[in-house]
């Protein structure tokens, strides 16, 4: 089992890394990826973080995944800095014997990433910037991974 | 203790991380919130409400009654908006 964490300012090639993921025995790779989404006049995201915690949180994650689910191996990969609309923000990739193990585990790395990860988004439209509000959302579907 | 800040936290503290010598008063997280909070100015509209925030001590999520010790690396955020 091999997982790989990046946090990066640099943009990713999602097949390079979904190629690097597999061997023989895949019979599986699920992949997220979150872009900076345009609309609202919005022109830019800058995301910062808490470096320190942010490696060590997502580490906590991705082991709470293998704990649960058989899988072979998974890259996270997370940017920070500023991102301009249509770039990409996030890549969760999560290779496995099977679909249904890949598929779950990552929809709940993403989960758990937007809810316990330590980064923070700022948008910026035209000349001003605002920090985003978590949403209640996001929490919820975190949660719904606790019920048995 | 080493106290970081992060997002509007540390915009409206006007820094990123300072160091607070720990202090029987300085027991818990919540106990440190209130002290930066009575400090006024910026730092009162950062930790006037403490539902809006977040803490983590030695980079683990932690709550308010989480208590400190000296040496201790603490964390004030927002709730997280990555992904």
């Amino acid at each position: 089992m091999s997982v790989n964490i990046h946090i990066q300012a640099e943009d990713f090639d999602v097949s390079d890394e979904i190629e690097a993921l597999t061997t023989e025995t895949t019979g599986a790779v699920a992949s997220f990826v979150g872009l900076v989404r345009g609309g609202d006049d919005l022109t830019a995201l800058t995301l910062e973080h808490y470096p320190q915690m942010t490696e060590r949180e997502i580490g906590r994650i991705a082991a709470e995944a293998q704990a649960r689910w058989p899988l072979e191996s998974l890259t996270i990969i997370h940017r920070v800095g500023r991102l301009t609309v249509g770039e990409r923000i996030v890549l969760v990739a999560v290779a496995a014997s099977h679909r249904a193990a890949a598929f779950e585990a990552c929809e709940f790395l993403m989960d758990y990433l937007k809810t316990r990860a330590p980064f923070w988004k700022q948008e910026e439209r035209g000349g001003t910037t605002r920090w985003v509000e978590h949403r209640d959302a996001d929490a919820a579907a975190a949660e719904r991974w606790r019920k048995p | 203790m080493n106290v970081l800040y992060f997002a509007w936290v540390r915009q409206k503290v006007g820094r990123g991380e300072e160091v607070i010598e720990h202090a029987p008063a300085l027991r818990t997280v919540g106990d440190l919130a209130a002290m930066l909070a009575a400090r006024g100015g910026g730092y009162a509209e950062a930790f006037g409400d403490m539902r809006r925030l977040r803490a983590a001590v030695n980079q683990v999520h932690a709550g308010l009654d989480a208590v400190l010790a000296p040496g201790d690396e603490v964390a004030f955020f927002p709730p997280v908006t990555g992904g």
